[in-house]
């Protein structure tokens, strides 16, 4: 696979650091190199977040993304600050329902999912960030292509890893909001 | 299988698979993640887990545990650092082994706190007053943090003195894989000059850092500069990354290290002849690496997140026989491999 670096970002408290760990998971149940970095502090709480999740069959060097190839994002200003970064040709897979802005760029393939709005209909409030993992899975990670290292059985592996034992009554919704994503 | 852990939490866990039963903190970030995990473990485990009321008495807990003969460490970021100097100090004056954990943030003063490396000057020259240096190690990936924590330990108790991980803000909040050792139980106490309690079965020890007599205190100095040189001979580490045919070649450790990393790679790939020289321990430097790679090399460039702390070390350890140059960026920013290709190509 080519090396994949992920960017998500949002408001504090959208599920920007889980939806990257399930996707860095997912990485590691496929025995891939791979790295989760969080924005923290004070933009945690309630300012604007982001994580780097690298994928690589190599050894990550800065685990930094700068030029992400894909950006998943969960608001405006994340979207304003980071759409000039991504590299050309890369994947944007935006929330549609809180973000109403087009993005500009012709360069880029541009995914738009109402996954706010979608999640809230289905009775999956607060995981619209798992929708737009269950879209980033369906159209990059375990799509064919430069990017695919997964599948969407690793992907369930993988959120099985990170929900823990206590909460494992969100393990269905969980899955309900991926499956709503890669359909949507 | 590999789990998938924080540095700072790795950093914990590795503390405890190395024995160690007592930890003695503080909170601050970007450090906190790890005196939390050990405020969850260390009970489960027979352990102690203390938030004391500043570092300052952190630090002195861990002087007084270290000194009854057990396993004993403090971690903290940059400004807490400084305020455990003086214990630092004291446990070098003692001979004492301990193991401080800096995950650096930008400074000076309260600073900011995103990862930095402008602790470097501290932990190599001066983490407190007088005529001492500590062990001081730095990971570059959350899999070293884990193995470089019980050679620490080890480094500690064989020398008798404090050994530091520089660590930085970026390592610990980052997840990667990692294997972890098997769980050991509490590393035991057997260590002849502990004050841990004689039973009248043998003269008393001491544990003093005080010495007034000079020439007392001179020859203490001494005997302690005697071993600093062993440790110089036996214990330099670097990993040296393509940097046997290098016409440029970067010097970086932790952090910085992955940047340069990077784009020594993507240097190689145009058909520059780039390699990396990656100090693993900053005290005693690993001037042996360097020379190797610097005997055939045009340049050398240091890059490091502070204004040039490393440098100097560099220039000194090849004795300024090649050009040694910088790049780097400090405050809290990270350097890019774009950023650090461009003066590659420069130097090349």
């Amino acid at each position: 696979m080519k090396d994949l670096n992920i960017l998500f970002a949002g408001f504090g408290g959208q599920g920007v650091l889980f939806a990257g760990k399930v996707a860095a998971y997912a990485g590691l149940i496929e025995n891939k190199e791979i790295s989760w970095l969080p924005s923290y502090g004070p933009e945690m709480r309630g300012g604007t977040a982001n994580c780097s999740v690298c994928i690589s069959d190599n050894p990550i060097g800065s685990p930094l993304v700068t030029n992400p190839n894909v950006l998943v994002v969960m608001n405006l200003p994340s979207l304003d600050k980071f759409i000039d970064t991504v590299e050309p040709g890369g994947t944007v897979i935006i929330d549609s329902a809180l973000i109403h802005k087009k993005v500009e760029r012709t360069d880029l393939n541009v995914h738009y999912v109402p996954s706010s709005s979608l999640a809230e209909e289905n009775g999956l409030k607060g995981l619209s960030n798992m929708i737009l993992v269950g879209k980033l899975f369906h159209e990059v990670c375990a799509a064919p292509g430069d990017y695919q290292f997964s599948t969407p059985e690793t992907l369930d592996q993988a959120l099985q890893k990170c929900i823990p034992p206590r909460k494992a009554g969100m393990l269905d919704f969980n899955r309900k909001a991926i499956s709503l994503g890669a359909q949507a | 299988m590999k789990v998938l852990m924080k540095g700072n939490e790795a950093l914990a866990e590795a503390a405890i698979r190395a024995g160690c039963r007592h930890f003695f903190g503080y909170p601050i970030t970007p450090q906190t993640e790890l005196a939390a995990y050990m405020s969850k473990r260390m009970p489960k485990i027979g352990g102690t887990y203390l938030q004391a009321e500043s570092e300052i008495a952190a630090v002195n807990m861990v002087l007084g545990a270290s000194a009854a003969g057990v396993r004993a460490m403090t971690s903290s970021s940059s400004p807490g650092i400084s305020l455990k100097g003086e214990g630092i100090s004291y446990m070098a004056g003692s001979d004492l082994p301990a193991l401080i954990i800096n995950v650096q943030r930008g400074g000076p003063g309260l600073g900011g706190i995103q990862p930095s490396q402008a602790d470097y000057w501290q932990a190599t020259k001066a983490t407190g007053h007088g005529d001492f240096q500590i062990l001081v190690l730095a990971p570059s990936t959350v899999q070293e943090m884990v193995d470089l924590v019980s050679d620490a330990f080890d480094l500690a108790d064989q020398y008798r003195m404090p050994a530091m991980i520089l660590a930085d803000g970026m390592l610990g909040q980052m997840m990667e894989p990692v294997s972890l050792p098997e769980e050991a139980g509490a590393a035991p106490a057997q260590k002849d000059w502990a004050a841990c309690g004689h039973g009248g079965k043998r003269p008393h020890n001491i544990v003093n850092s005080l010495y007034l007599t000079p020439d007392k205190l001179e020859e203490l100095v001494k005997e302690r500069f005697a071993r600093y040189e062993q440790i110089k001979q036996h214990e330099q580490r670097a990993e040296e990354y393509l940097a046997d045919d290098a016409d440029v070649v970067v010097v970086a450790y932790g952090a910085s290290s992955r940047v340069a990393r990077g784009a020594v790679n993507k240097a190689r790939e145009m058909g520059i002849k780039a390699g990396l020289v990656r100090p693993i321990t900053l005290w005693p430097f690993p001037a042996d690496a360097l020379n190797r790679a610097a005997s055939h090399a045009k340049n050398l460039l240091v890059v490091e997140m502070s204004m040039g702390q490393m440098i100097d070390d560099v220039k000194l350890a090849i004795n300024c026989q090649k050009p040694v140059h910088f790049c780097g960026r400090t405050g809290g920013m990270i350097p890019t491999p774009a950023q650090v290709l461009e003066q590659i190509q420069a130097l090349a």
